[in-house]
């Protein structure tokens, strides 16, 4: 039997990998995705959605909590952890079920089994046993990535977790160490501790959530705090230690202090490492540095007609990122075929990405934090804008957060945006497209905000930044 | 609407130019291609052609003109129906209604090689029909952030190209142009005691790019180097005629060299190919790389299956190209690929030279000046135009014997251009 023949091979079916396998189809390409496990890969199923529906739960359990708040009366609010986790397993299935569809109604093949890259233009998939040979013009790498695993701090799924022993826990925890306090680790810390749980976060850099800018980190710990959550900065644990029914973590301190702390759960959350093992790198002499595939500005590995996007190839590890390098290099792809109604491409531009965080407070920014800019160099205008300030925020009971606002003094540059509160998630977007159609603070001033809306903020932060703020 | 000529930029850093003479009067009628005017910069005199019919207008500057601003109002020319009252009406634009190609070989170079066919060949540019860019919406689009950075250091945005979506210019191409203009602001004079004095002067992005690739090709890939003498007789003859057909265009040797390399390399596989580590890649269509020199380095345009395309096509893309080359106009799929490259310095008045394997290609043809030499047939002295060319070849795919077969081919098709009709 001849191998099946595709235009285009996509390895990994998750916001990179599936996305790319549509813009493919729209141009016409046949194309194929192979999976060895759920369609829509982890984002879908163990990563960015199901960890919203949790965090779902917990934000309207707090608004239980706090009915008397709003003149409402909610007697002894509680929850059934089951039926939260089955909610969230729920929409994860829905979802990828929705993947499932978009991939029909594309007319995309999709393989289940594990696939290796064989040599450039053909792929291997194996599944049960029986192995199948796929023949492709092009073959897209998006196997993404993993939780960071460490010899002395390996999951186990019983009092030791990673992330999706997390996402569908089994009894609630009464005492929880988390290790590390980027998205991943302060999004289950405040999850857990939302529904009662002692949290404590432990993270090696001297702040929480060590890529925002430093005013939102001091922001989020001190709320953190007030929410009880504990939080250990410059700090890392040195042993688990596993008894009958607890964990007790050896805590050093920066400067050389240690401590025991005993938790019946400790959740791991220590970064991310790629997919780069048996998938065929070495063999065709793809070049993996530090964990991740290189590649050009487009995605090309260098070795010709194999690519790769997403969390594969890198940080920022975000969904969205990857499906924007999926369609971008697809599209190239296209273009270097010929394909002449593809304009105006251009290769990703990570200062403009934004980066998001569910827990509560939420924390959303894009581009650069006001350290970052003046190490490069820019003499910088900063505004500053408190949700107290605003009607909308007071009168939906979130006075907590903050805008802030990084200009470059000279050319009115808007290098970064950081936010903390309620709903900034959904507004971050407003400042992504001014960086990403290069307005300066002026076409900022000139925009007319809809009253009353927590948007107001984002305006009132760009006036901050030039002295003209009104409602402060 | 009456037609605003201004003072061209001939190059990115010119930045006045001199009227040297006018060509036409006021209210002599033209039509595209007639010469209006020449021009002097520091470095040459070239000749302004009109791009519309109509009939001139008004003169705005006086034969010998020093110093005229790029940009300056120089002339008008009147479309059909139109009086001269209109003149009276003209706003003086700021920007150009009409921008020229930005280089001197781009525009004729009053054409001192001209009477020799063979250095035509060489110009990769147009040599007369050169086709300036109407600008024909005045907006010009480009990022808030780009038009405050370009007037806080005083540039004139009508000058920068956009590389944004539709051509809008962004931060990046300011910062870009604002490298290329202060490339002489960054030259420091060391005055050693002792040695001599030098100037020190900072790499341009193109020149770093020139300096790691060409250093990357010769030390990796193994270079030899195949030379051999085409007699150009038959293949002038052969563009006589195709010129004298229609004045619609105007085929040059180089054309002819383009498409011969492209039917050789469809002739001989084996020398379209590239070096890719355990594999080597063997091309079925034949994509043409064309060095063209620019200012501050060069590029290198394609002509995609030149081997499917007529001579008419190949000559109206390579000016095309030229033309955007000049004005860093270029899209990254206009000059990134190719299957081979040819590099033609004839025009300069070098006989032979040996080029740099335009990497991963795994050839490149060097294309010396066609002259009229002795040469002996059948023990009989006689002259020919003669050009010699050489071929670099990657050694690691390309065997001595494959690019005697190759040279060959071309050295027939040049020789015997009907042959190019099989």
């Amino acid at each position: 039997m001849s191998n099946q023949k595709f235009d285009i091979v996509v390895l990994g079916s998750g916001p990179g990998g599936y996305v790319a396998a549509i813009r493919s189809a729209q141009l016409g390409f046949k194309t194929a995705i192979v999976e060895r496990a759920e369609l829509g890969g982890i984002c879908l199923n163990w990563g960015c959605i199901p960890t919203k529906a949790l965090l779902r739960s917990a934000e309207v359990f707090h608004n239980m909590k706090n009915a008397s708040e709003y003149g409402l009366s909610a007697n002894q609010p509680g929850f059934d952890l089951e039926k939260v986790v089955a909610r969230s397993r729920g929409i994860a299935a829905q979802l990828s079920g929705g993947i499932k569809h978009l991939m029909k109604k594309n007319k995309i093949t999709v393989i289940e089994g594990n696939g290796v890259l064989v040599s450039p233009g053909k792929l291997s998939v194996e599944k049960d046993g029986k192995k199948i040979l796929i023949d492709a013009t092009d073959i897209i790498l998006s196997t993404g990535a993993r939780a960071k695993e460490l010899p002395h701090l390996k999951p186990d799924g019983d009092m030791i977790w990673n992330y999706r022993h997390a996402l569908v826990p089994k009894k609630m925890p009464k005492k929880m160490l988390v290790i590390g306090s980027g998205a991943i680790g302060i999004e289950f810390a405040s999850f857990y501790n939302e529904l009662g749980a002692d949290v404590t976060v432990i993270e090696m850099m001297d702040r929480v959530l060590p890529v925002e800018d430093e005013e939102i980190s001091a922001f989020a710990a001190k709320s953190f705090n007030s929410q009880g959550i504990k939080i250990l900065t410059s700090a890392s644990v040195t042993n688990l230690d596993k008894k009958q029914t607890s964990v007790v973590c050896t805590v050093e301190h920066k400067g050389g202090k240690s401590e025991k702390i005993e938790v019946d759960v400790v959740i791991v959350a220590i970064g991310i490492d790629g997919n780069v093992e048996n998938i065929g790198l070495e063999v065709n002499k793809i070049r993996v540095e530090r964990g991740h595939v290189v590649t050009d500005e487009w995605g090309h590995t260098g070795v010709k007609s194999v690519h790769a996007i997403g969390d594969l190839t890198g940080p920022p590890w975000l969904a969205h990122k990857a499906s924007h390098e999926g369609v971008i290099l697809v599209e190239k792809i296209a273009r270097d075929k010929g394909n002449k109604d593809i304009k105006d491409l251009h290769p990703i531009n990570k200062g403009n990405i934004p980066g998001c965080t569910y827990c509560r407070p939420q924390v959303a920014s894009v581009g650069l934090t006001e350290k970052a800019a003046i190490s490069a160099g820019h003499n910088v205008k900063v505004g500053r804008f408190p949700f107290i300030g605003n009607g909308k925020a007071i009168a939906m009971g979130e006075a907590e957060g903050m805008v802030k606002t990084v200009f470059d003094a000279q050319t009115g540059e808007l290098l970064g945006a950081h936010m903390i509160g309620a709903e900034v998630t959904e507004m971050i977007q407003g400042y992504t497209i001014s960086k990403t159609l290069e307005t300066t603070e002026t076409e900022l001033m000139h925009t007319v905000f809809p009253h009353p809306t927590m948007s107001e903020m984002m305006h009132e932060a760009v006036l901050d930044a030039f002295d003209k703020t009104l409602h402060m | 609407m009456a037609i605003s000529l201004t003072m061209p930029a001939l190059s990115p850093t010119m930045e006045t130019g001199t009227l040297a003479k006018w060509l036409v009067n006021e209210g002599d009628v033209v039509e595209s291609g007639t010469v209006l005017a020449e021009i002097e910069t520091d470095k040459a005199t070239m000749e302004l052609e009109s791009i519309d019919d109509g009939t001139v207008g008004k003169l705005f500057v006086a034969d010998g003109a020093e110093a005229i601003p790029v940009g300056q109002l120089i002339a008008v020319i009147l479309e059909d129906g139109e009086d001269a009252s209109v003149i009276d009406n003209l706003e003086l634009p700021t920007d150009a209604n009409i921008v020229l190609p930005s280089t001197s070989s781009s525009l004729i170079v009053d054409e001192p090689v001209s009477k020799t066919a063979p250095s035509e060949v060489i110009s990769l540019v147009p040599t007369t029909e050169s086709e300036p860019v109407i600008n024909s919406n005045n907006r010009i689009l480009a990022s808030p952030l780009a038009k405050r950075i370009a007037q806080q250091n005083g540039y004139d945005i009508s000058k920068i190209s956009g590389s944004g979506p539709r051509g809008r210019i962004i931060k990046r191409d300011v910062e870009n142009y604002s490298n290329v203009i202060n490339l002489t602001e960054k030259t420091t004079t060391i005055d050693p005691d002792g040695d001599a004095s030098f100037d020190i002067i900072k790499l341009s992005n193109m020149r770093k790019t020139i300096a790691k690739r060409l250093t990357e090709s010769k030390q990796n890939v193994p270079h030899f180097y195949l030379s051999v003498d085409i007699e150009l007789d038959n293949l002038l003859l052969a563009r006589k005629e195709l010129n004298s057909l229609s004045d619609e265009y105007k085929i040059s040797v180089n054309d002819f060299v383009i498409k011969s390399c492209a039917a050789a390399l469809i002739k001989v596989p084996e020398a379209n190919v590239q070096y890719c580590g355990d594999v080597m890649h063997q091309f079925k269509r034949a994509d043409i790389s064309v060095a063209v020199a620019i200012e501050g380095g060069l590029i290198t345009p394609i002509i995609r299956g030149a081997d499917k395309k007529g001579l008419r096509q190949i000559s109206e893309e390579v000016k095309e190209l030229a033309i955007k080359a000049h004005q860093g106009k270029l899209a990254p799929e206009e000059y990134e690929g190719g299957t081979f490259s040819i590099s033609n310095m004839g025009m300069m008045g070098v006989k032979q030279f040996d080029a740099v394997i335009n990497s991963p290609q795994a050839a490149i043809l060097a294309v010396g000046a066609g002259e009229q030499r002795p040469i002996v047939k059948n023990g009989e002295l006689s002259i020919a135009t003669v050009m010699t060319v050489t071929l670099s070849c990657d050694h690691r795919v390309i065997d001595g014997a494959v690019g005697a077969a190759y040279l060959a081919a071309v050295k027939t098709f040049l020789e015997q251009p009907s042959a190019m009709l099989l």
